[in-house]
This record gives C-alpha cells, sequence and structure tokens, in this order.
C-alpha cells in the first residue's frame, strides 16, 4: 500500500495532484484532507519546507510570530498574532512556531520555520512524495498528465505550489559577469569590500543589512524610489527590520541609495565598472566596486504551462488567476502558496493582499480546498443557521478578532446569506472579488480594510438582487470595531436585507 | 551562479514608450515608471472598475478592449492606450461607471495613494492628461455648438 510505504503515492491516477512541499503545498493538502479528499503530494525536494530551506538568506524571516499573545495559542483567533503557522480546524495542529522558538526574536529563524513545516506534516499525517520532480505536462482527455522523474500523475485538478523561487534577471549588458542573490557569499568574505546591489526591493535591503559590518561602501540602484512598509501601511516596499541601510544613506555612513537605471556592467581587471543613468536628471554615473549583485526578484518555476495555454502577465510572469486561483485561460490547474498572489484581488486604496507570505496565503489554501471540494468533488459544506438578531455581533466580532480579514484586508470577507428557502446562513470566509463581481443569493460580506492614511476600517458589501452597495464605517485607532456606534450602522445596512427585525 | 537573464523589466518599459501618455519622457523616465506601475491581467468579462465601489486605481491600457457600462448600459469603449479611473482617484470618489474587459486586458496600474507623486513627479505625463481630458470634455459638450 502507498500509505505504507516511504514512498507514498505512486505514478498512477488521484483526484488532485499538488505539486510542491512548501507551506502552501502543506496547506492546501492538508486542508483537502480534512474534507475527506486525498491529493497525491509530490515534490523535488528532500523534506519539507519550500524555500524556507534555502531562503531568507541572512537567516530569519521577515513575518513575525508573538509567544505571548491576547489570546490562547489554540485559538483560531491566535492566528491574528502568528503569521508563521499553517492552519487547522484541528487545535492539535495551530500555533506550531511560537512553540519551537528559542525566545530570541520574535522573527523565527530559517530552521525554526523549516521545523514548523515538518512538525505540521508529521502530525497532520500530510504525506509527500520527496525528490520526486515534475518535469512536464500535457492533456490526455479531460486529465492533465504530469511527467515526473518517477513516472506519470494523471488527475483532473492539479494544484501547483511551486513557490517563487526561480532566479529573474534583467537583459542589462553585462548582467551575466555577476550573480543573483541566490548566489550570494558568506557575510564576512564581503569584509573592506564595495559591493553594488542592483535593486532596492526587499532582497536588496536584506543583504545590504547583512553587509552593514562587513562591507566598507554599499551601493543601491533601481529606477524608482524605495518604498517603506511603514509608509505604504501595507506589505509594499522595504520591511521594518531591513530599514537600516535606509538610516545609514540618509545619515550620511557608508550606504548609497540611487534612484537610476543600470546601463552596463563591464569587468575592470578584478572589479566590476557599473554604468548608471540617473531616473529624473538623466546623468550617467560610474562606480567601480569588488562585487555586483542582483537582487531583482524571482518568478515562479511553473516549467511548461504556458504551452499548455496558462497566460502568464507582469514582471514576475505570474499566472492569471480567478480569485479561486484557478488558471483563466486552462480551467481545473490551480495554484496555491505565494503564486496565488496573482489573483490580485481588489486592492482597495492601493493594499495587496499578503498572499505573498505564509501569514496570507494559508487562508487561500483552506479556501481553495473548500472551493474543489464544493465545485468538483459535489461536497455539501457546513452552512450553520444564524438569528437574524445575532447578524450584527457575529460580523463585528469577526472583524475585531478574525485572522482572515487582519491577514487578508479586503481581500477576504466573511459572508451571511439571506434566502427564502434556506433562512440566514453563516456562508464562512471567501474572496471578497468572488462576491462583489458574481451573481448570488442576497447576502452581506463584512471585511476590514485601509485607507491612503493607514487607518483600517470595516467594510461592509450588501448583495441585493444581484446588485452590490458597498457601505464602510468609521475607523477606530485602537482597532475595536464593536461599539454602539457601530451596531447601530451595521444594524442600518442589515435592514435593507434582513427586514425590519434586527435589533440596532 | 550564472543565471540567464530574462528581459522582464523592459517589456513594460518598451510598451508604455509607445504610448502617446509617455511620449515625452527619457528613457531612464520610462524606465523608472515601469517599475513604478504594476502591471496586471484581466479576464474577458472581468471588472477592472467598479460602479460606486471606493478605492480604485488609475489604469492604462496596454493591450487589450473594455467597456465602460453605467448601470449595465455601455458608454464608452476603451483601448490600447486609453486610460481610466483618474477622475474617481482625482476626486476621492467611487467610480461613476463600471469598466469591464471585453477581451483579455493588461493594464499597468497605479493605485490612488500613489498618483499625486507620480503626476507631480512626471509634469510632461500630467500635461498629456489633461490634453486627453480636454478632448474628453470637447467631445462631451460638442453638440451644444
Amino acid at each position: 500500500m502507498a500509505e505504507l510505504s516511504n514512498k507514498p503515492f505512486p505514478p498512477g491516477e488521484y483526484p488532485v495532484v499538488v505539486v510542491g512541499s512548501g507551506p502552501g503545498a502543506l496547506q492546501v493538502s492538508h486542508s483537502l484532507r480534512q474534507l475527506g479528499i486525498e491529493p497525491a503530494v509530490i515534490s523535488r525536494d528532500p523534506s519539507p519546507g519550500g524555500m524556507f530551506r534555502r531562503f531568507p538568506f541572512f537567516q530569519r524571516l521577515l513575518s513575525w510570530t508573538k509567544p505571548y499573545a491576547p489570546v490562547a495559542r489554540t485559538e483560531r483567533e491566535y492566528e491574528r498574532y502568528d503569521w508563521n503557522s499553517l492552519i487547522s480546524d484541528d487545535p492539535t495542529l495551530r500555533a506550531i512556531t511560537p512553540g519551537l522558538m528559542d525566545g530570541t526574536s520574535y522573527f523565527p529563524s530559517r530552521p525554526e520555520m523549516e521545523r514548523n513545516l515538518v512538525t505540521f506534516a508529521e502530525r497532520a499525517g500530510v504525506r509527500v512524495r520527496f525528490d520526486c520532480a515534475w518535469e512536464a505536462t500535457r492533456m490526455d482527455g479531460d486529465r492533465f498528465v504530469l511527467e515526473t522523474t518517477d513516472g506519470e500523475y494523471r488527475c483532473r485538478f492539479p494544484i501547483f505550489a511551486v513557490g517563487e523561487a526561480e532566479p529573474m534577471l534583467p537583459d542589462t549588458p553585462g548582467i551575466e559577469l555577476i550573480s543573483h542573490y541566490v548566489a550570494t557569499r558568506e557575510a564576512h568574505t564581503y569584509a573592506d569590500r564595495e559591493v553594488f546591489i542592483i535593486g532596492k526591493e526587499v532582497s536588496a535591503f536584506e543583504l545590504a543589512t547583512g553587509f552593514l559590518q562587513w562591507a566598507k561602501r554599499i551601493i543601491l540602484a533601481s529606477p524608482s524610489p524605495t518604498k517603506l512598509s511603514v509608509n505604504t501601511h501595507s506589505l509594499v516596499g522595504v520591511r521594518a527590520r531591513y530599514v537600516q541601510p535606509f538610516e545609514d544613506h540618509v545619515l550620511g555612513g557608508g550606504v548609497a541609495i540611487l534612484d537610476a537605471s543600470i546601463q552596463e556592467i563591464s569587468k575592470v581587471g578584478q572589479r566590476f565598472r557599473v554604468r548608471v543613468r540617473t531616473s529624473n536628471t538623466n546623468n550617467e554615473m560610474s562606480f567601480e566596486v569588488d562585487d555586483v549583485i542582483a537582487a531583482t526578484g524571482f518568478r515562479p518555476p511553473i516549467r511548461d504551462l504556458p504551452k499548455l495555454g496558462v497566460v502568464t502577465f507582469g514582471r514576475n510572469r505570474l499566472p492569471a488567476l480567478t480569485p479561486f486561483w484557478e488558471s483563466v485561460s486552462v480551467k481545473g490547474i490551480y495554484f496555491a502558496g505565494t503564486v496565488s498572489r496573482a489573483a490580485g484581488g481588489l486592492k482597495k486604496n492601493g493594499v495587496p493582499s499578503n498572499s505573498g507570505g505564509v501569514g496570507g496565503h494559508r487562508y487561500n489554501g483552506r479556501i481553495l480546498a473548500k472551493h474543489i471540494a464544493r465545485t468538483h468533488f459535489g461536497a455539501q459544506l457546513p452552512r450553520p443557521e444564524v438569528k437574524a438578531d445575532d447578524v450584527a455581533p457575529l460580523l463585528l466580532y469577526e472583524l475585531d478578532h478574525g485572522p482572515e480579514m487582519w491577514h487578508q484586508r479586503s481581500y477576504h470577507c466573511r459572508v451571511v446569506t439571506v434566502t427564502a428557502a434556506d433562512g440566514i446562513r453563516d456562508e464562512g470566509i471567501w474572496p471578497l472579488a468572488n462576491f462583489v463581481d458574481s451573481e448570488g443569493p442576497d447576502a452581506i460580506a463584512a471585511t476590514i480594510e485601509a485607507n491612503a492614511e493607514g487607518q483600517n476600517y470595516p467594510a461592509f458589501y450588501v448583495r441585493k438582487d444581484n446588485k452590490v452597495t458597498e457601505h464602510l464605517l468609521e475607523p477606530d485607532q485602537s482597532m475595536r470595531f464593536d461599539s454602539p456606534e457601530r451596531r447601530a450602522a451595521l444594524g442600518e445596512v442589515l435592514r435593507s436585507l434582513v427586514g425590519a427585525e434586527v435589533p440596532v | 551562479m550564472a543565471v540567464a537573464p530574462q528581459g522582464h523589466s523592459d517589456q513594460l518599459h518598451d510598451t508604455i514608450s509607445a504610448l502617446a501618455l509617455f511620449a515625452d519622457l527619457t528613457s531612464a523616465e520610462l524606465e523608472a515608471i515601469a517599475h513604478t506601475m504594476e502591471e496586471r491581467y484581466f479576464a474577458e468579462g472581468e471588472r477592472i472598475l467598479r460602479q460606486g465601489l471606493s478605492g480604485s486605481g488609475f489604469y492604462i491600457i496596454l493591450d487589450g478592449e473594455a467597456a465602460a457600462r453605467v448601470n449595465g448600459v455601455e458608454v464608452n469603449r476603451l483601448g490600447r492606450g486609453d486610460f481610466f479611473g483618474e477622475i474617481s482617484v482625482l476626486l476621492g470618489e467611487a467610480p461613476s461607471a463600471d469598466v469591464v474587459a471585453l477581451r483579455p486586458l493588461r493594464c499597468a496600474v497605479l493605485a490612488a495613494p500613489q498618483i499625486e507623486d507620480f503626476i507631480v513627479a512626471h509634469p510632461k505625463v500630467a500635461f498629456r492628461m489633461l490634453q486627453a481630458e480636454a478632448r474628453k470634455l470637447r467631445n462631451a459638450t460638442r453638440w451644444r455648438s
């Protein structure tokens, strides 16, 4: 039996095949199993962990886990304070990360994160066929055929959770002379050297931070100005953890940060010359340095899927996805994990999803599993009945405490439907883009949004006779939304949907 | 570790360099804009702007075709080089129309909170935008003369 062997899931036919063994793959596989669907999980890696087996280069994650929080670790509400554990309906599988951290930081180390994922896979019983590399894909009737190093897998629904780990380089002249971020050496080998880093996003600032005590001069350059997450009020921009080089720059230390396009890289003896042109003044400048590193990002290794018809877009060649993370051009192909950020959602006021991190995409994985179970396998999922006078307290409680909307602002929402046949039902968490753009029963959706000033506020969307209206409530600096004023305001909104019996 | 270049950043740069809105910019400025704006893809039938829903952005069509609809009635068609969403962003109001992809649509997008800095940093783009707005106004009021 496959389940008893060291190599589970031998080549063959399966209802669902998940490719990957990082957090995205483990989350969607576990969530499918909780719904009674056993996917074959295959991975080219030798163990769970995905990109955390190698990155970030300087060891600690950017996303935090607070070991001590206002909520017990076993509660679902604790997820708001723990960005790194995978999620489960089973309380014994929750909040694994804080139990593995040694107290030296609230950013888990890379080995701690790797242990977190291994522990989850073991406790949840998510089995993976390791050292089995997906190599090619084709269609055979209504089946996808995944060719791997171990043989062929056939399924109707492949889920690719392959991360974004393929190095990406621009076609700047001379780029072949230098290395990508992935080939960065041990930090001490940059001692007393001048280092030019191409790029000004998170990975560039991560390297610059790691080099501060070693390199004698650090130059970072890319065409557009640096954004800081504390200014964008989102995960867009350089995260607070790596802002130190920026301060060094503005206070006149050994770091220079340029808004300039890279024109050419050439060798000068053992050193490099980097020629740049400044973005606004159009001046040409030249730097001679000991090392040049391209921190120019990654893209997903989706192999031959574009040849199969999967449309991609943008700088990172992400697959174009529906709100349920299905390819818009090849039905039946789904994506999980980091790549799920390709489904952008509403991006209200410029706030993106958090799907690029575990804290965001773990919810995508669970919603995706439910979507697949419901639409492809006929699963009838629980839809608890709600009394009319419990709707407002339910939604306000979820906005105050529900982790899904805090981690995925204006991206996921809590939905309550109202129909004559079914009464009032709690439908759980759905993608907001799906709610506002799809026809369906009369319903209300609640989520949290942020305005341009970074203030969080409750937002409600009412769908009545397939027309959706928006109702925004006032922000609250303490980020607690359940107040008499908001109950009254929400009561007004609900009356238009469920009738006069809603108490105010 | 040597990695083959993919020319990723130049694609958006090359596309926007052919649009009238950016005709007055240097290559370095174009590259900066290409790095500032995000590219998004919309499938046929997908809504890009939603009538009455706030917090949208400024969109420039790179490829494809879209329709502007008010209460479901088409009022305008938009194609490559056209832009939309600017009125909503500048006034801080929800869009007064849906914009729906009639076929696969690629857009360069700027989020609403970025628009002021963008316009101030690129006055030549702002001038081209004003010209386009003037043409829209002239066309809308032509019947009066």
